[in-house]
């Protein structure tokens, strides 16, 4: 009877609709319709107009270097991300399981850097990079050795890596954790009666009981590695050194805003879309072959 | 069981549970000796942090926060940060626990329609609409306004909001807000006292992972806010590294001063916040 008369409906919907069509549904068309025109400027000048072009930025995708580099990056950063974030994420999680006292507390410590900003987090590395007095030279100095480029062409990318996936692994962790609590301890229990090690424990109870978590962390894991931006652009700006640690986030806005190549990223955005929805189904029925053939 | 097997048994579960606890104290270490480390350089002069960046500061000094404050306008970064994050907390919270009121509670021509749209929407990242907002922001004349950051940051959180809204609204049953009605209470009014107080909870979670996003973005306000006497506290850490590069100390006080207030609230809300990240993020 209440929700009878639908006119308070308009109150409701209405001014969420409105940021959801204004802010992510027409900018989500028009930048389709933008990548097939020249854009000269950001906004039409008076006179001008801008030219239609088709398909010619599509075309330019397939002999972008720099774009590979990107995309080859981005991957690299997808596996890294399960193997290291998840991975390691999932055997502290065990670990932390498997201990009776100071469980909140490594909660606490292992989660703190997923709340501080990816920027201080990569202005913090910076220093410790930096080649001049930067904390691993002064540990290399110490040792009698000679100071190193960390970040020359060979190591930047590891170097990047290292604080993306560090700052990250609590954030599985957590969720790991939680989905392990949810394992009852009679499993375990019964297992130990039969004699079942603690290690073949893990690959024969928690791994299996555990699919549908794993799978949740490593989709979020590589989609969001497809979209990081912040770190690397602190710590390498422009993908420096030349290019060659772009990740597709950072080479968009690069193209976009730092060289006003406002179509050619618009294009780029639509990469990252395109990439964005192909590599969860993947992930999907990857994820989900796997639990049928088990069963 | 004979004694002597038991005894052996017992050391050995004891070896393990010692090798465990090294395992996750060293990974904790490694998560927060990079904090410390900076801490503690903050009080150290530059040259200091370029040849002993491991022992105490030999004199201790705040020149490091007085030059950020006076030099970076660190204040009223911070200030920026708050409006702009505030408001996109409060924008989410209030725009999904209408949405999500209306989408559990009404039957509507469209409604299947709109639902999609907004788990749809979860698949736009950001750069697949930040050229034409630019553009728009750029044509309202909005360029370097708070207001700029927070209406697409409003737009980037509500839907993941909505949803977590209505995984819970779905669950409350309607009793007590057909009981309001009958004693004469209007849509407004249970939508108010009785639907808003329920959703505590998760409204919290909703307000901890809109503020902590926007509060830590970088890619939005570094593209809305090129003028640096405007900048919120991401842009102006990023403005530092570029700028005071070789400026260590300083480099140190900033990060510092910009992780404090986030550790603080982090140390009183860690539970809520820890769940609000998660839980948001695996039921999106």
């Amino acid at each position: 009877m209440l929700y009878k008369k639908k006119s308070p409906l308009l109150v409701f919907v209405i001014p969420g609709l409105l940021f959801l069509t204004i802010f992510l549904y027409l900018p989500f068309l028009e930048n389709i319709k933008n990548s097939c025109f020249d854009m000269t400027s950001i906004v039409k000048m008076p006179g001008s107009d801008w030219k239609y072009i088709g398909a010619d930025n599509y075309q330019k995708l397939l002999t972008d270097k720099d774009l590979m580099v990107a995309i080859a990056n981005s991957f690299k950063m997808m596996f890294l991300t399960v193997v290291f974030e998840v991975g390691i994420g999932f055997v502290l999680a065990i670990l932390v399981m498997n201990i009776k006292k100071g469980q909140q507390i490594f909660r606490t410590i292992f989660f703190f850097p997923i709340v501080i900003s990816a920027t201080a987090i990569g202005l913090l590395f910076k220093l410790f990079y930096n080649f001049n007095g930067g904390m691993l030279n002064q540990i290399l100095l110490g040792m009698g050795h000679e100071p190193v480029n960390w970040l020359n062409p060979q190591l930047a990318f590891v170097m990047v890596s290292i604080p993306t996936l560090w700052s990250y692994v609590g954030f599985y962790f957590v969720i790991l954790l939680t989905g392990l609590s949810d394992i009852s301890d009679d499993i375990y229990e019964a297992a130990e009666i039969d004699g079942c090690s603690k290690l073949k424990q893990v690959g024969y109870i928690t791994i299996p009981l555990m699919k549908s978590v794993l799978a949740t962390c490593v989709t979020l894991a590589v989609t969001g590695a497809l979209k990081i931006f912040d770190l690397p652009w602190v710590i390498v700006p422009n993908g420096a050194p030349q290019g060659l640690t772009h990740f597709l986030g950072t080479y968009m806005y690069q193209v976009t805003f730092g060289m006003n190549n406002y179509d050619y990223g618009s294009v780029l955005a639509i990469v990252i879309v395109v990439m964005g929805v192909l590599i969860s189904k993947a992930v999907g029925v990857l994820t989900a072959e796997k639990k049928e053939r088990r069963v | 069981m004979r004694p002597g097997s038991y005894r052996a048994e017992k050391k050995k579960f004891h070896f393990s549970t010692v090798v465990i606890y090294m395992i996750l104290i060293v990974w904790g270490a490694g998560t927060i000796f990079p904090f410390l480390w900076v801490v503690l350089n903050s009080f150290k002069e530059s040259s200091e942090v370029l040849s002993s960046s491991f022992s105490l500061p030999v004199n201790a000094t705040l020149e490091n926060y007085q030059n950020a404050f006076e030099r970076l306008n660190v204040l009223q970064a911070y200030k920026n940060s708050l409006i702009i994050s505030g408001s996109v907390t409060i924008g989410v919270m209030l725009l999904s626990s209408m949405m999500s009121f209306a989408l559990t509670r009404y039957e509507f021509k469209g409604k299947k329609l709109l639902m999609s749209m907004i788990v749809a929407s979860l698949m736009f990242p950001v750069f697949s609409t930040i050229i034409p907002v630019f553009k728009m922001i750029v044509s309202l004349k909005l360029l370097n306004t708070n207001l700029a950051v927070i209406l697409p940051q409003i737009a980037g959180n509500l839907s993941f909001a909505t949803i977590v809204m209505i995984g819970f609204l779905k669950s409350v049953p309607i009793e007590m807000e057909e009981a309001a009605y009958m004693e004469g209470a209007n849509v407004y009014q249970v939508f108010g006292k009785i639907i808003v107080p329920i959703c505590k909870a998760s409204l919290s979670t909703v307000a901890i992972f809109s503020f902590l996003w926007s509060y830590n973005d970088l890619f939005v306000q570094k593209i809305m806010i090129r003028d640096n006497t405007k900048f919120p506290v991401s842009t102006l850490l990023e403005e530092i590294s570029s700028k005071y590069g070789t400026d260590f100390g300083l480099m140190a006080a900033s990060v510092t001063l910009i992780v404090f207030p986030v550790l603080i609230v982090y140390i009183m809300l860690q539970k809520n916040i820890i769940k609000g990240l998660t839980a948001g993020a695996v039921k999106g």
